[in-house]
């Protein structure tokens, strides 16, 4: 205790200006993106459906958020008698604390990050996988059946899609040799073909072949395990509103549901934006590298590189959402067990084959 | 904490629970209720409570002239109105020798098709829906919307449809629907196409239908299933070819069955069913006759005494209108023998050991109208 004391005592006053800054940051990032996500999604679905979506509140419906986030607040707010009122309370809390913990060690810029650790990839995987635990809580807790055949699906479609979705990473962690999310980024300087996703097929630096030719399946493989981990559709077990009426979130009402909503929404934005640093070069221009005498312009210039291929990627997730039906859950668990598995680790094992290769020459 | 004992404790050694599908379910587009005993996932028993959306037609038939009890056959299913008014229509034209013209008759078919095409629509948007596919059911109702639009231009209602009349139509169609009608079969058959890649094809929803809930045709025999339950049994069986009414004798069209029984037979055969349906209206609308559309029929309809029955057959399945007179203004006794009635009963013996989601497809693959079955 008294070192991590000593730690932060010893750091000059910036260092607490800056914790500060990033903490609003983080939580004003996450609460914009949560809730026109929710814009985002229902005016996308509209025009996937041929139809305008929201256009009622503001010009194109952009104050339909604050409209819902004040209908949401404006219920009442109850426990279904019988439930067990604290863990009932508690489960909407924690729900939203995993991916806002995520969001401090992402780069969004050069030097724009809350913390630059050492393990950030460790800890974005480490407080990705206790979000299922805040939704198990709040099925368990409802005491209301649906719920609780929805924390069930819940826990086993999260056990089985972590898998593979560790064993991608690790594949890509043996290439970069590095957990430092930044690390990782720098690494992938120069241009798209620098990307972890091309890089892997060839490397372009070194002139010789990459360290896992099939990176775009591990791309793939990722980005579905993305899905089934943020419960999003065609995998959506925890909703599944046309069985479960609204699965683990059925007794919750106002903004407890309302939390939910938005940490659904959060971690589609920690899973898109980890897929954007590892796989599309985080905040890396597509062409050449943006010049270090830019200073912040160019940390900002990244930024906007960043953005631009994490809301691509945010978009894919809306439409598949809206393109395809829901799978049958035994038909989820095989697609990991017996197709996501065996071909990640196929895939790792020819990525720790292929990293040897160049030095046996 | 105060244990709140809502639910009286049974064997502790059974480990089932009951689950309550409904009355208000997402998933039961209506007020059906099933009371499921579940063990975990998987359906030990599912047994339908109906009856919450009993409205006592048959009863109210007794009590209502020929002509007041025809609207009310429009809103027993109130998907597919144009075939059930054509039975109760039938019933009386049958029993009182009425000549109906033939211009009404092409047009009674046309309407009919139409109707059958709408309400296969819905259904299938709907069971879609249940299956997590939320925009198909938009595109569907984009469809149907033409559909009504003609029907609306023709006889001014948009779901229940009172149009056809004892003896004729109510009115004649006019060049607008004849030439809307012309436009919206190609335009029909180019949207199948999109279908066609759009869902049928498309891998997620294949793993959900096939082989899920298999129904074998003597299971339907059994149930007295119809419509294309039966009919995705293998058993081709319709009444328009088997016992055929108005005019369907004229018109060359198959009908589509599948021998493997499971929901995907029933989803294929819905979707050919627009097919053929498609081509009924083509070769109707070319050889559209002209002439009245309202034959002699008496001002006050009374029913000479006996029993008289008529069938057709609407979007799911046979619709028997079997009518009793003892000669009085009014009936004696209206029987009406739904199809979804009797497919309904079939779910409980299916769906034994059947998982939770599956048995929410099987149960879309029915194509349930809810004031169908309790009437």
């Amino acid at each position: 205790m008294s070192a991590i004391f000593d730690y932060l005592t010893q750091e000059p006053v910036w260092f607490y200006v800056r914790l500060v800054l990033f903490l609003v940051g983080t939580l004003a990032f996450v609460g914009a993106n949560a809730a026109y996500l929710v814009w985002v999604e229902r005016k996308g679905a509209g025009r996937f459906q041929r139809r305008p979506g929201p256009d009622e509140a503001g010009p194109w419906g952009l104050l339909q958020p604050p409209a819902d986030g004040i209908k949401l607040m404006a219920k009442q707010v109850m426990t279904p008698p019988g439930a067990d009122a604290l863990l009932f309370r508690l489960a909407p809390a924690l729900v939203l604390m995993p991916p806002m913990m995520c969001l401090a060690v992402i780069p969004f810029g050069d030097k724009l990050l809350a913390c630059d650790l050492n393990i950030g990839l460790l800890l974005v995987f480490a407080f990705g996988s206790i979000n299922v635990m805040a939704l198990m809580l709040g099925g368990w807790a409802s005491r209301n059946k649906y719920a609780i055949i929805s924390a069930a699906r819940v826990v086993s479609q999260n056990v089985a899609y972590e898998i593979p979705m560790l064993l991608v990473v690790i594949t890509l962690l043996m290439i970069t040799g590095t957990m430092n999310l930044n690390e990782i980024i720098h690494q992938q300087a120069g241009g798209f073909w620098q990307w972890n996703i091309v890089r892997g097929i060839w490397d372009f630096q070194a002139g010789h072949i990459g360290g896992n030719i099939l990176v775009p399946v591990t791309f793939l493989i990722f980005y579905t395990c993305m899905l089934a981990e943020t419960n999003r559709a065609p995998f959506d077990m925890a909703e599944a509103e046309s069985e479960l009426v609204a699965g683990a979130f059925t007794e919750y009402a106002g903004m407890g549901f309302g939390v939910f909503f938005m940490a659904e929404y959060a971690n589609i934005v920690v899973g898109c934006a980890l897929a954007t640093l590892l796989f599309l070069g985080g905040w890396q221009s597509p062409i050449g590298t943006v010049p270090a005498e830019w200073g912040w312009w160019g940390t900002l210039l990244g930024t906007g590189f960043f953005f631009a291929k994490m809301y691509f990627l945010i978009f894919c997730v809306v439409w598949i959402r809206w393109t395809f039906p829901r799978t049958q859950f035994y038909n989820l668990l095989n697609l990991s067990w017996k197709i996501l598995i065996p071909v990640s680790l196929v895939t790792l094992l020819l990525t720790a084959g292929l990293l040897k290769l160049p030095n046996l020459f | 904490m105060k244990a709140l004992n809502l639910i009286p404790v049974g064997d502790p050694a059974d480990e089932t629970f009951t689950l309550n599908l409904g009355p208000q379910h997402p998933a039961t587009h209506g007020v059906l209720r099933v009371k499921l005993v579940m063990d975990g996932e998987y359906i030990t028993s599912a047994q339908p409570v109906i009856g919450y959306i009993h409205r006592m037609h048959e009863k109210m038939g007794e009590n209502r002239t020929w002509a007041q009890y025809l609207p009310n056959t429009s809103r027993v299913d109130y998907l597919s109105a144009m075939t059930y008014t054509h039975a109760f229509v039938g019933v009386v034209e049958r029993a009182l020798k009425i000549e109906v013209p033939q211009r009404a008759e092409y047009i009674r078919v046309i309407t009919s098709e139409l109707n059958r095409i709408a309400s296969h629509l819905v259904g299938w948007g709907a069971w879609v829906m249940d299956l997590g596919g939320f925009t198909p059911i938009l595109y569907a109702f984009d469809d149907r919307e033409k559909i009504l639009d003609l029907l609306e231009g023709i006889c001014g209602s948009r779901l229940t449809f009172c149009y056809y009349r004892f003896g004729g139509l109510c009115n004649d169609v006019d060049e607008a629907f004849v030439s809307g009608t012309k436009a919206f079969v190609p335009y029909m058959r180019e949207r199948m196409k999109m279908y066609k890649r759009l869902v049928t094809d498309n891998i997620i929803l294949r793993k959900r239908l096939e082989g899920i809930g298999p129904v074998s045709a003597e299971m339907c025999r059994r149930y007295g299933a119809c419509g294309p339950v039966l009919r995705g049994s293998g058993v081709a069986y319709d009444v328009r070819k088997a016992e055929p009414y108005s005019v369907y004798k004229d018109f060359d069209f198959d009908i589509p069955h599948y021998p493997q029984g499971d929901s995907m037979a029933r989803y294929l055969v819905r979707m050919d069913e627009i097919e053929q349906s498609l081509r009924i209206i083509e070769q109707a609308i070319a050889k559209l006759p002209d002439g009245p559309t309202m034959g002699k029929a008496p001002r006050i309809v009374k029913l000479p005494v006996g029993d008289f029955c008529y069938a057709t057959e609407c979007a799911r399945g046979r619709l028997l209108v079997r009518v009793t007179s003892d000669g009085k203004e009014n009936p004696y006794r209206v029987r009406l023998r739904t199809p979804c009635f009797t497919n309904l009963s079939l779910f409980e013996e299916a769906s034994k050991g059947m998982l939770l989601a599956d048995a929410i497809a099987f149960m879309g693959s029915l194509d349930l109208v809810i004031p169908d079955i309790d009437r």
